[in-house]
């Protein structure tokens, strides 16, 4: 189990619990804004981009190669940029918090 | 102060019907409430389900054991969020545009201030002999389609499928159901597979791939009968040769679902004919998705596209119309394919090319670049985000491309314009 937090655009903060399946499954799941997910999840449209908190890029770990190909179609990309279809929910994740990109 | 309250009042009354609740139409009633919209929002399918993605049906839905609340749109919730009316198995029968009213086949009249048509397309069904007779047949579109599918291999893994139609669908499908053990046949009418939408290169390479993983793919295969056989049934084709099916799945191509807007008197050409805002010739009802002929101004043509992409871009583009803001459609087009562990991502469209450029990185790895003349129109992927990326840079820009360095996998694409 992992407690996930999102900050929306209008600076909510929403933390959700996920057991298992991708962060934007989740996120979708519980309705966060900004987090589309278009292509079902598999880093085809980079429409569930979030920034990781710095402190918590050790969690996440880095983007694999597509991941970080797809992210350069976002002008907003920056070093803590995921695509959270990429992200695996797993204990390894509680706490996180990430920010839903604009 | 009284008239502002009176206006918040009729905003609040206004009604928004939506039909269709597959990619279009959700993410329209999505859309609406982003974009202020305050009054009713129905939204209505004649498909039961809980609005699902539909990509994954030919791909992971069908080789996994997944459930389909794994692959929805939106939380069940997020509808009574959004204050967003889900009218599920119902269907829209007829459009009074006098009256601003819907007929549904639950009996009501559902009036509207204004109407989204996100009718899209469902499976073409060839007029094949025998087919409409024959058994164990199933159309790949639907959630109910594909649960039949799995429902039919479960019985038996090894069994033999033919599958008419090497487009996206019949492909995907039979890596799916090779993954699942199947005897997979394809039978396809052109002399290759993906014809219609890609350049013989890639063609090949799909060709190579599937033989690579047991699957029969037959080209210029004009299936003309249907027979019983047992069991079984035989798929015969023009030239006399037939394949035996346990199975047989239909992949050639989709029919628009028109007939709404037609018989209210729309203008239909190559779909239904909306402007850059997505409206059509009534200015209360609006079109999106599938099931639309717009036009779109960076390739200066009318197109009908079938893909989430054209879908999710109409619907917020609607939306947007709808609440008064001042948008208009101008997107590039992109679409993608998962077989086996390949990734295909095309962007642009291609139609109208005089040159393709193949950029080969490894066998596994690489692009085809079509152009007009200098103008590159469109990028087909393998295994290959950073070209897709690319690409779509190059293509919105249009910045010239040299195209000996883009031949060239030792530079990088950053550094192939002129």
């Amino acid at each position: 189990m992992a407690k996930i937090t999102f900050i929306t655009s209008d600076e909510q903060r929403i933390t959700v619990e996920g057991f298992s399946g991708s962060v934007m499954a989740l996120a979708v799941e519980n309705g966060i804004k900004g987090i589309d997910g278009d292509c079902g999840g598999v880093c085809s449209c980079a429409t569930c981009h979030v920034h990781v908190a710095p402190e918590d890029v050790s969690k996440t770990g880095e983007a694999s190669e597509i991941e970080t190909d797809m992210l350069e179609l976002d002008d907003h990309a920056d070093q803590y940029s995921r695509l959270s279809c990429q992200l695996q929910i797993s204990e390894v994740l509680d706490g996180v918090v990430l920010r839903v990109a604009k | 102060m009284r008239d502002v309250s009176l206006s918040e009042n009729l905003a609040e009354n206004q009604i928004c019907v939506i039909i269709g609740a597959s990619h279009a139409g959700v993410n329209c009633a999505f859309a609406l409430r982003k974009e202020g919209w305050e009054g009713k929002i129905l939204l209505i399918d004649s498909d039961s389900e809980l609005p699902y993605h539909r990509p994954p049906l030919s791909k992971t839905y069908l080789h996994s054991a997944e459930a389909l609340g794994q692959n929805l749109l939106k939380s069940p919730e997020s509808y009574s969020i959004e204050n967003i009316q889900l009218l599920l198995g119902i269907r829209a029968l007829k459009i009074d545009r006098k009256a601003q009213k819907v007929q549904l086949d639950n009996g009501i009249w559902q009036a509207y201030d204004k109407l989204v048509l996100a009718t899209g397309a469902r499976a073409m069904i060839p007029s094949i002999r025998g087919l409409s007779e024959a058994k164990h047949v199933y159309p790949l579109r639907t959630a109910a389609d594909v649960n039949g599918i799995r429902d039919k291999i479960s019985k038996n893994p090894s069994q033999e499928v033919v599958i008419i139609g090497g487009g996206y669908i019949g492909l995907e499908t039979a890596a799916s159901l090779r993954k699942l053990g199947a005897k997979v046949t394809v039978l396809e009418r052109e002399c290759r597979v993906l014809a219609r939408v890609t350049a013989p290169e890639m063609s090949s390479f799909f060709e190579s791939l599937h033989a690579a993983n047991g699957v029969s793919i037959h080209c210029n295969k004009q299936v003309i009968s249907i027979a019983e056989d047992g069991e079984k049934v035989q798929v015969i084709c023009e030239d006399g040769s037939s394949f035996p099916a346990d199975m047989l799945v239909l992949g050639v191509g989709i029919q628009v679902n028109s007939e709404l807007a037609s018989a209210a008197g729309l203008q239909i050409e190559n779909g239904i004919r909306v402007d850059e805002t997505s409206c059509t010739n009534d200015p209360n009802i609006y079109a999106i998705g599938d099931c639309t002929d717009h036009f779109n101004p960076h390739y200066k043509r009318y197109l009908r596209l079938e893909c989430v992409q054209n879908a999710v871009d109409q619907a917020k583009i609607a939306a947007g119309a709808i609440c008064g803001k001042d948008v208009f459609y101008d997107a590039i087009p992109w679409f993608w394919s998962d077989q086996y562990e390949v990734k295909l991502q095309l962007v642009g469209l291609s139609a109208g090319y005089d040159e393709a450029v193949l950029r080969k990185e490894s066998e596994l790895v690489f692009s085809i670049w079509y152009f007009r003349g200098n103008e590159l129109l469109a990028v087909d992927v393998v295994n290959s985000a950073k070209a897709y990326v690319w690409g779509t840079k190059f293509i919105k820009c249009g910045e010239p491309i040299d195209k000996e360095k883009l031949k060239n996998p030792e530079i990088e694409l950053k550094s192939i314009g002129r």
